[in-house]
């Protein structure tokens, strides 16, 4: 019943706190669209023009698919390339594929070149079983993927560890300085002298803002997949699974360390310190090139378990089974910080001389 | 059993700092009973001990027979803390109900208590204001309300009447005085306002974390041979110097 109340009171605080929703649902949806548009490239603006030469349909659609204007031509030279401002040219002769880049920036170029590479070998990938003969020739690019498809872009990979970083961030945010107010401005101690048990004050702040750090993963979830169309190899539970353990973890995080803040200046400069150095840890660099010490670093930051999760499930497709691993390590995270923090609010009651 | 609180050769420090020291009282059911002292004397720290929040370095705190701190005592204790602490996103009448479900009370006794708590300190109409538009006396007198709550048999009140104006403070004493003659509860108030403490039933004075005395107040006047509480204070005060 008590944990009820309090469960009750915090959502009312929280519905009445129309920017912290706000903050909380909508500003990772913004950053993560921004980030989409950043990653994702040209956009419509700067489509890059391909000439076409002796190209068959399906490659052409398959390039016009992935934003690249198709311009279909009997031959080809690096003066047409100038003359008619073409980005490239693809040309297929005698079954023998080249690719010629205008290469005035070469990070465009690249960009081109690994794009229609990775076109032509999705495209082989798809028809090589059907064994369509029209394609076989493509076989000289010698491009093949383990994960992803012809349209993994780099935001394919980074957008499950920004999604994870996201929930953790914010819940982590919103529930320490939720659980901070209360510490300042005496509710806490207050609390604390009803009968409610300490384990009640976590579990109702664990619950409490803990539907709120659901929704919000879902929203963040649902809108990767479903608006901003982030590959989603794996299933969409998994992905939810992973979030709202690390969305415990980030809550009983925060509330952990509400406790060594004294205000929510305080607060905020945990940011730098706890939160921004596991996003360098959780995969976006390559860990396996750092030192032994800096791995063994990553193994103790949440955010390294969830992104391996998320990258598991979302690009590589992995089932329940084998992010079980990483599952568990999140679970041990959040008791580990619960008991901790039904430790740390004996500095409020303590705790009952006789049984 | 005669005593609800007792107090035995109670020691607290923080770090190097002696906060209490060697105090001992006895407070009877049915008293209000007043610490008075000046500011940083240990009162707090001494209500604190009484609610549980501060364990006792040496020395035992005993409330209605149980040894401090005692979760299941809360029921009994009602305790306002010397800040309003209350929510002010929500509404006084949120604010009530929420400390009332921390309670044994069922839906029926707690409707009864939030009106009647309301009532005691003319909240009734603003109980669907915020809290945080509350002024400083009205946050007050909530949370005062919010001490009543439970119907508990002890209330421990740290400084209540800070910034409520006269006539409101008359009728809370007023109600005070109702509640132990009718109802039997043992009232602790901290106060440094001499004329409150004049209307307690005994008194402890508390300076530099020992209990320089107490008694009724006319018997603290007749042990310094002063006419009034203020020049107690005073004396008691200068004494230790």
């Amino acid at each position: 019943m008590r944990i009820n109340a309090l469960i009750q009171r915090i959502c009312l605080q929280m519905i009445r706190d129309k920017r912290t929703l706000a903050l909380l649902f909508v500003a990772p949806l913004l950053i993560l669209s921004l980030m989409y548009v950043m990653f994702n490239g040209s956009g419509d603006a700067v489509k890059p023009k391909l000439g076409a030469v002796n190209v068959p349909a399906p490659v052409s659609q398959a390039l016009a698919h992935a934003d690249i204007e198709v311009i279909p031509y009997h031959d080809m030279d690096k003066e047409t390339i100038v003359s008619d401002k073409l980005d490239g040219a693809l040309i297929s002769k005698d079954g023998h594929w080249s690719l010629l880049l205008e290469n005035v920036d070469p990070t465009a170029a690249k960009a081109m070149q690994m794009k229609v590479g990775q076109i032509m070998a999705g495209l082989l990938l798809q028809n090589g079983q059907q064994g369509s003969m029209d394609l076989s020739q493509a076989s000289s690019l010698p491009v093949e993927y383990v994960y992803g498809n012809a349209d993994s872009t780099f935001f394919d990979v980074l957008s499950p560890i920004l999604i994870g970083f996201f929930v953790f961030f914010f819940v982590f945010l919103i529930s320490g300085i939720g659980l901070l107010r209360e510490r300042t401005t005496g509710t806490l101690e207050r609390l604390m002298s009803t009968p409610i048990r300490r384990g009640e004050v976590i579990t109702g702040y664990l619950t409490g803002y803990g539907l709120f750090a659901v929704i919000q993963t879902v929203i963040v979830v649902l809108f990767a997949v479903n608006v901003l169309d982030i590959s989603l190899v794996g299933s969409i539970w998994n992905v939810l699974v992973i979030n709202l353990l690390l969305a415990l973890v980030a809550l009983s995080l925060g509330i952990l360390l509400s406790t060594f803040a004294s205000s929510e200046f305080q607060m905020v400069q945990f940011i730098p310190v706890v939160v921004v150095p596991q996003v360098f840890f959780s995969g976006i660099f390559a860990l396996d090139g750092m030192a032994e010490w800096l791995q063994t670093i990553a193994r103790i930051m949440p955010l390294y378990y969830a992104a391996d999760a998320l990258k598991g499930v979302m690009y590589k497709g992995y089932g329940f089974g084998d992010i079980i691993g990483d599952l568990l390590v999140l679970v041990l995270f959040v008791f580990v910080f619960i008991g901790l923090n039904v430790i740390a609010l004996k500095k409020y009651r303590k705790p009952s001389a006789s049984k | 059993m005669d005593h609800t609180v007792r107090v035995e050769q109670v020691g607290k420090r923080y770090g190097n700092k002696i906060v209490l020291e060697k105090v001992d009282l006895t407070i009877e059911r049915g008293q209000i009973y007043g610490f008075i002292g000046p500011s940083g004397a240990g009162k707090t720290t001494l209500v604190k001990m009484l609610v549980g929040m501060e364990t006792a370095d040496e020395g035992t705190v005993t409330v209605l027979g149980k040894k401090m701190p005692n979760l299941r005592m809360l029921q009994e204790i009602g305790y306002m803390a010397q800040s309003d602490a209350l929510y002010t996103e929500l509404t006084g009448e949120e604010n009530l109900r929420f400390f009332a479900s921390l309670f044994k009370l069922n839906k029926e006794e707690q409707k009864q208590r939030i009106a009647y708590a309301a009532e005691l300190v003319n909240l009734t109409p603003d109980l669907a204001k915020k809290a945080g538009a509350y002024s400083g006396g009205m946050k007050r007198r909530l949370s005062l309300a919010i001490a009543l709550i439970q119907n508990p048999q002890i209330l421990i009140l740290d400084e209540p009447t800070v910034g409520i104006d006269p006539e409101l403070r008359l009728s809370i004493w007023n109600e005070l005085f109702r509640l132990k003659n009718e109802e039997g509860k043992t009232i602790i108030v901290t106060t440094h306002v001499m004329d409150e403490a004049d209307r307690c039933d005994y008194l402890a004075m508390v300076r530099e974390g020992r209990v320089l005395a107490n008694g009724t107040p006319r018997q603290l006047t007749e042990q310094y041979g002063v006419n009034t509480l203020e020049e107690v204070f005073l004396r008691a005060g200068g004494k230790s110097k």
